[in-house]
């Protein structure tokens, strides 16, 4: 086992675009064992008037710091807003993304929204990784001089063409595949741009690995409730977000 | 001082048990501490064929509480004999087998497969809101209650629990069926019946649409129920329903429970049950009672 539950010191705490807040806290245990991909299952309020806690992914480590981003959207992250001292952080969990720099040459990273935030310490740990970020419009663009210390090759896409490359990310990694070799393919964001980069993916024969998100409960593997459908198909049809991933082969599920 | 409790001829080395589905088979939790802490596991409910669940979402917080409908998803009976028992022996822990059938026959056939596998005790979930058929279904009837604790003890050889449902008119009158049928002790409560929308999309949070609801909101309801059958039935209770705390604990010990099981609150808190457990103790000593036992039924009416 490398998750405990940890009372971890908030030594930084930004909102950096609308309603998405930047926190950085103090915690070794998780800073030196946390893997790209993995999560923080986070508790926002007391355990009698919200007994869940939030699923959070892992932005990125350093030292005794762990970072994480999460978008205020509701009765949980507002709480978890509040929190100005210590917070509560069960983790890390999960099944993280799958480095392996020799047989993955030419890796893509694509990510959408607050997608790409699980993304950046993947992108540091990879070999100048092709990086697509993709965002509603200019206000929420985040993390860009993050992934460009990470990598030379960084390109942002807004929906509404306010900021960088106007259209989905989507249509970049579709020229890229055309022009260049992609070995990998890694993934995060919205179901409607996970569905079409996994059958890009799949298309093209090219490896993906994308990381998915579910309503939880235990974070651990025990509760069965943050079930994803597989293409294993039958009895043994789900699995479980938060163990088996929340990244997963693109092949494995079906979104 | 005194932890140990017995529920039907089975000791356990101190209350607490893990609610069914909650828990697993106690692998997961079993990585962050020694299984050696609880009185007993009670595992994921167990039908005879494998099932898949339900599809996601399959959970949601509410107002102090969360809805849940995973829709048993389990391995079967026979693979969790093959492969979770051995696993679970390691442990001084009592194990509980939660079945679920669709027919009656489903249930005596589990109950025939566990009597001898290793298994301490079984608890019949005729409760379970969020399948179909059988479940819950069996468990709002005085009458078909009565029958199918009747059938399920023929072919047990071991303690019968039976898990009521609060989903009922009369709590007590399916306490007192399940006692006539030969019931040797009670859990209650399973979740509560509910359901949440998402005013955004209009549509139910769960896939399911209805969920079972449990924790802290829950735990009022089950304390009444737990007192009233205790009222009106002699066998042992298993009491359950938001119990997050020690106090909480105590506080269905006194109601009549002579063990509890924690289900939500190992979510929130991994070490729950440690740490219940350790609110037991400490309300013992600050009380100046020697034996847990002393607290079962104890709340004081004039």
């Amino acid at each position: 086992m490398n998750h405990d539950v940890y009372k971890c010191k908030v030594i930084s705490k930004k909102e950096i675009a609308p309603n998405i807040v930047d926190v950085t806290v103090l915690c070794r245990e998780i800073a030196e064992t946390a893997q790209p991909g993995q999560f923080l299952h986070i508790k926002c309020g007391d355990e009698i008037s919200m007994p869940l806690r939030r699923p959070i992914s892992i932005c990125d480590t350093f030292e005794d710091k762990v970072r994480f981003i999460f978008e205020r959207k509701g009765r949980g992250t507002n709480h978890l807003n509040l929190i100005e001292d210590e917070i509560d952080i069960l983790g890390p969990l999960g099944n993280p993304f799958t480095i392996s720099n020799d047989a993955f040459c030419n890796p893509v990273v694509i990510g959408g929204g607050i997608g790409t935030y699980p993304l950046l310490k993947l992108a540091k740990l990879l070999e100048k990784p092709t990086v697509y970020l993709g965002f509603r419009s200019k206000s929420q663009v985040t993390l860009e001089e993050d992934f460009k210390a990470a990598s030379p090759n960084v390109t942002v896409a807004t929906d509404d063409g306010s900021y960088g490359y106007n259209g989905f990310a989507i249509e970049l990694l579709k020229d890229k595949i055309k022009q260049d070799k992609v070995d990998v393919i890694y993934s995060c964001g919205p179901t409607p741009m996970l569905r079409a980069v996994k059958e890009l993916a799949e298309a093209n024969n090219i490896r993906c690995q994308i990381s998915l998100e579910q309503r939880m409960g235990c974070g651990i593997g025990a509760c069965l409730t943050c079930s994803c459908e597989t293409t294993s198909g039958g009895t043994w049809k789900y699995k479980r977000v938060c163990k088996n991933g929340p990244v997963f082969w693109s092949t494995e599920v079906v979104l | 001082m005194n932890l140990k409790v017995n529920i039907a001829g089975v000791e356990l080395s101190n209350p607490i048990i893990t609610a069914s589905g909650t828990f697993g088979f106690g692998r997961e939790y079993g990585e962050m501490y020694s299984l050696d802490e609880l009185g007993a596991i009670c595992v994921k409910g167990l039908t005879l064929a494998p099932r898949a669940g339900n599809p996601p979402p399959r959970i949601t917080e509410t107002y102090g509480g969360i809805l849940n409908s995973v829709g048993l998803q389990n391995p079967g009976v026979d693979m969790f004999i093959k492969n979770e028992i051995p696993e679970l022996k390691k442990y001084t822990c009592k194990i509980i087998a939660n079945i679920a059938g669709n027919t009656i026959e489903d249930y005596c056939e589990m109950a025939e497969r566990l009597s001898g596998s290793g298994v301490d005790m079984l608890e019949m979930n005729i409760s379970c809101p969020n399948v179909k058929e059988g479940g819950v279904a069996f468990g709002t009837n005085a009458k078909t209650i009565l029958h199918i604790t009747q059938e399920v003890k023929k072919h047990a050889k071991i303690p019968v629990i039976v898990k009521l449902s609060p989903n009922v008119t009369d709590i007590t009158e399916m306490a007192k069926a399940a006692e006539a049928g030969g019931a040797d002790a009670l859990s209650l409560i399973n979740t509560l019946l509910g359901m949440a929308i998402d005013i955004k999309t209009r549509r139910p949070i769960l896939a399911n649409i209805t969920g079972g609801l449990s924790g802290p909101a829950v735990k009022p309801v089950a304390v009444r129920m737990v007192y009233q059958v205790a009222q009106c039935t002699k066998l042992p209770i298993i009491g359950m329903g938001g119990i997050t705390n020690g106090d909480d604990a105590v506080e269905f010990m006194l109601a009549g429970s002579n063990a509890v099981a924690v289900g939500t609150a190992n979510f929130m808190n991994p070490y729950a049950c440690v740490s219940i457990k350790k609110g037991i103790v400490d309300y013992m000593n600050q009380y100046h009672i020697k034996d847990v036992n002393d607290l079962v039924g104890q709340v004081v009416i004039k």
